[in-house]
């Protein structure tokens, strides 16, 4: 176990590559209770909160989730977050490497006709992930989940506890979120883990979700985004709405994109067996290009080696061949699409 | 935990396999299962020369990178073909075909620097806490 954000955190159970295969093929079990749960309430929240990020929140339909970014000043990237408009609340669900932070920004800018609460420490989320997620849940719960749409959410009991039920996650799979009360967790993790056996669930843990997220090519805070990098470097564009109303860093987002020419995100493939690792250098000659910001080998892709890499513009494009520095080596890699894996649907 | 009494260890989990000047060398049970899933290896070459308790190459799992230490000082003779082709070997087969490199000792007195298993036990006790 791991200290995690103020949590002891399971990096691996039976192992990230048995883990990755069930997620990827059946099912996986994931206690991701150590992110940061804060609602919202009162009139005034979705006009609050689409003050403070890239994305639209007022649009949001009744059970809608969408995906955002809080930015600073800068268009810097405060934290990545799903924001959840339930019946009567707003759910901001945050990384817990980023929750006090988080929690004492939004608090400076609390306005009059927002309530916000902290509930982390009172509540559990159990993520099911796979393709055979919905085969273990609905038996489970009286919610229709085949007629929950992909980033909505509903509310119901599983396995006799009351929680709210998202169809999201960070795997690239089909998948489910629970939110439950912090008490009934660990007797819900079992019932599932009883149940899940008719589908191969299998506990996976954080080095698994690493993985996963950045085969599907989704960032992860301190990686792909951070307080120095925009969501238009992580190549987050579609959630950037320039048009909305003024929030934090609309101005300096507005000017990057006009301006245009600013290093960015990349997806990378690497020829031979070294993994790229988080801070190796990359090269085009003699000429330092960029680093890496995540690297791993791609199980979905039979192991190769894939990574992401923060590059100038001129070395962002797809097809671009690259070396990676490990240990004083050279590698070759190219610049590829994001993502690397899609789900077959 | 499979830990083979005749053999020697570090406290940074290489095993060792003596005989006469020459040693073979790989990471303990303990090791590999610590590490997990291990996707790359990489050795000095034979031919190079490597120093006790220097480290002289990598082990990476799906996450973590992890250097390997030479347990002796000596020239390595040979490199597991087998485990840079598919090294789940190590994870499989620690005292086995998952051996990492064959080796000529320089200074075959070294090996009072090592551990016994009844010494490498102890080690991994603390560890495991």
């Amino acid at each position: 176990m791991s200290p995690f954000g103020g949590f002891l955190m399971p990096i691996q159970y039976a192992g990230i590559l048995d883990e990755h295969r069930a997620v990827r093929t059946a099912a996986g079990m994931f206690d991701l209770s150590h992110m940061g749960q804060f609602v919202a309430t009162g009139e005034g929240v979705a006009r609050w909160l689409d003050g403070l990020t890239v994305n639209a929140v007022e649009t949001m339909k009744p059970n809608q989730a969408r995906y955002n970014i809080f930015t600073n000043e800068h268009g810097g990237a405060r934290d990545d977050a799903i924001i959840y408009r339930l019946n009567g609340r707003w759910l901001i669900v945050v990384n817990a490497a980023n929750s006090e932070k988080m929690w004492r920004w939004l608090i400076s800018r609390l306005p009059a006709d927002v309530t916000l609460v902290d509930r982390t420490a009172d509540f559990a989320l159990i993520a099911i992930q796979g393709p055979r997620s919905l085969e273990l849940l609905q038996p489970l719960t009286d919610a229709d989940l085949s007629a929950l749409k992909y980033y909505y959410a509903t509310e119901g009991t599983v396995a006799g506890v009351p929680a709210e039920i998202a169809r999201t996650g960070y795997t690239g799979e089909d998948g489910f979120e629970l939110f439950i009360a912090a008490g009934a967790a660990q007797q819900l993790w079992e019932t599932l883990t009883r149940e899940g056996a008719r589908v191969g669930l299998q506990p996976a843990g954080l080095g698994a979700r690493d993985v996963l997220r950045l085969e599907a090519g989704m960032p992860l805070y301190g990686h792909e985004l951070e307080e120095d990098i925009t969501p238009l470097q992580a190549g987050l564009d579609p959630f950037v709405k320039l048009d909305k109303p003024g929030f934090v860093g609309k101005e300096a987002l507005a000017r990057q994109r006009a301006g245009g020419g600013y290093d960015r995100i990349v997806g990378m493939t690497m020829d031979g067996r070294a993994p790229a690792r988080a801070g190796y250098s990359v090269w085009r000659g003699d000429e330092r290009v960029g680093e890496i910001r995540s690297g791993s080998p791609a199980p979905a892709l039979g192991g190769k080696n894939i990574a992401t890499a923060l590059v100038r513009a001129d070395a962002s494009a797809p097809g671009t061949v690259l070396e990676v520095e490990i240990r004083g080596q050279r590698h070759r890699a190219s610049v590829v699409s994001l993502p690397f894996y899609k789900r077959p649907r | 935990m499979e830990l083979p009494q005749d053999l020697l260890y570090t406290k940074e989990h290489e095993w060792v396999k003596l005989d006469g000047t020459s040693a073979i060398i790989g990471i303990t049970d303990y090791a590999q299962s610590s590490l997990g899933d291990i996707v790359y290896v990489e050795m000095p070459k034979a031919g190079v020369t490597v120093e006790q308790f220097k480290q002289m190459g990598v082990i990476e799992s799906v996450k973590a990178v992890s250097d390997i230490f030479a347990p002796l000082s000596g020239t390595i003779t040979h490199v597991n073909g087998d485990v840079e082709n598919d090294p789940a070997k190590v994870n499989s087969e620690p005292y086995g075909g998952g051996w990492l490199v064959k080796m000529t000792l320089a200074d075959a007195g070294q090996a009072k620097n090592l551990l016994d298993a009844a010494a490498y036990q102890k080690v991994v006790d603390a560890a495991a806490g």
